[in-house]
């Protein structure tokens, strides 16, 4: 046998322990609680960082299905087996896409598409929850702009309670969903929390309860003669500049001669 | 159970047990799957990626694929199921397929006139494979190897030697003759060994 044979049959040798070695790998923790979740076995819960501090946040085969704060969660599985019937445990980290999307919603990135599990909820509540996705981000919603948007305008409370029921909030932003006189108003979390969470996102709460304060419901921009509510594109944080007006009523603006925004569609949200 | 228990040892047996288990009730079994499959596939989609993230979601969508499929198959086809090569099968694809989205940065095989092939390695990703060698890292080092091999003959070494797959089982993972699966493990041992030895001299110079 050739020198260089030999030194071949070694060096196959090492390549086959090598590649052998290669084997002894663990699959990471997420990956069992991820597939149950997706095919519907069993939801699954992970722990977030929030604005509001550390909550829960459970999935299943429809989507994210729960948000909880992780402070108020003594058992959660319990808690959730109660409410959804179904079981759910807990994974160290959830699967990367949603893991994205959910950062991306409760940070300060684009909003990107979630997809949420409301299969448990009336068709009234699904229709206030995906009225209230649309709110921008540092932007707020009266309660009875959504009841109008979805064609329900004598159901202001209603819509206040269909909120009040957000299985996901933060999630779906509830929090953006102000009282019609323009006050913050309450907030599952607490009113405080919901102050928090607006003022990270740049709504300005403060300005929010000056406004409501002096009675004034609506912005009107000078050079292009539109009235908007408060915040439409963050109209509130540049009131002090000279273009903008107030207003109280829909009826005094259009008699001001100005026209609704098509974006926020302020007219008649009272 | 745990994944622990899943020997290789047992494997033929507990597999047609397994695949018993299942036509008769997919949803009181479908962990115990996951459990004793999902080492090997992580393992067989980590060393065809090399990306422990791909790897991740990949085996994750193997499973949810194999659920899916099997929640809509007879009892019958079930119980004839070979679970071990039809999952490596779906991991195949899955890998395959995502390889195809984000090619992987290789120079192509400069094949010389006696046919040894050289393999450009990735130079990013900080991890020259010198300083590797250097270190002794030996299993990240054939890691970036395998992972630098061409695909054909990746996914067979993968099979046959990390695996530890008998050649047959391999070739119906492949859905390829056995003759061939055999000469592409063999080329592919010689590409590495070959590219670990100018490695190792490079490093000793």
């Amino acid at each position: 046998m050739s020198e260089g044979n030999q030194g071949s049959i070694a060096g196959t040798r090492r390549v086959l322990k090598g590649l052998h070695g290669l084997g002894g790998v663990r699959t990471p923790s997420s990956v069992l609680p991820g597939v149950l979740a997706r095919v519907g076995l069993r939801d699954t819960y992970w722990q977030q960082d929030s604005p509001i501090g550390p909550i829960y946040v459970a999935y299943g085969e429809g989507g994210v299905s729960a948000v909880r704060r992780a402070s108020e969660a003594g058992g959660f599985a319990e808690w959730y087996r109660t409410r959804f019937g179904r079981p759910v445990m807990q994974a160290a980290r959830p699967p990367r896409a949603l893991a994205e999307v959910v950062e991306r919603r409760l940070g300060a990135g684009a909003q990107g598409d979630i997809e949420i599990d409301l299969r448990g909820v009336s068709a009234f509540q699904r229709a206030v929850l995906q009225k209230t996705l649309e709110i921008p981000r540092g932007e707020v919603r009266p309660y009875g702009w959504i009841a109008r948007e979805i064609g329900r305008p004598g159901a202001v409370r209603a819509v206040g309670s269909a909120l009040n029921h957000n299985p996901v909030p933060l999630l779906i932003p509830c929090h953006r969903v102000v009282q019609t006189n323009g006050r913050v108003g309450e907030y599952a979390f607490g009113s405080a929390a919901k102050r928090a969470v607006l003022e990270a996102e740049g709504a300005s709460p403060d300005l929010l309860e000056e406004l409501a304060r002096r009675g004034v419901r609506y912005l009107g921009d000078t050079e292009d003669h539109t009235f908007c509510l408060p915040t439409c594109a963050g109209m509130h944080r540049r009131l002090t500049e000279p273009r903008y007006v107030t207003f109280r009523t829909p009826q005094q603006a259009v008699s001001a001669g100005y026209r609704a925004c098509d974006v926020c569609r302020p007219a008649l949200a009272s | 159970m745990s994944a622990e228990q899943c020997v290789i040892e047992q494997f033929d047996e507990m597999t047609e047990n397994l695949s018993h288990a299942l036509a008769l009730d997919l949803d009181g079994h479908f962990e115990r799957l996951v459990l004793c499959y999902q080492d090997r596939i992580y393992a067989f989609c980590l060393r065809y990626t090399r990306k422990p993230e791909d790897a991740e979601e990949i085996a994750q969508d193997v499973f949810v694929s194999a659920y899916r499929a099997l929640r809509a198959y007879p009892a019958d086809r079930i119980r004839a199921l070979a679970l071990r090569p039809w999952l490596y099968q779906i991991a195949l694809n899955g890998c395959r397929n995502r390889a195809r989205g984000k090619h992987l940065r290789l120079v192509p095989l400069q094949g010389g006139e006696d046919g040894h092939a050289e393999i450009e390695l990735e130079a990013d990703e900080r991890e020259r494979p010198d300083t590797v060698l250097e270190r002794g890292e030996r299993i990240r080092e054939i890691g970036i190897l395998v992972a630098a091999l061409p695909e054909r003959y990746r996914a067979a070494i993968v099979l046959r030697h990390v695996d530890g797959m008998g050649y047959a089982e391999a070739a119906a993972v492949l859905g390829e003759p056995v003759g061939t699966v055999k000469s592409k493990v063999h080329r592919g041992v010689q590409m590495l060994r070959e590219t670990m030895d100018r490695s190792a001299n490079e490093g000793s110079v």
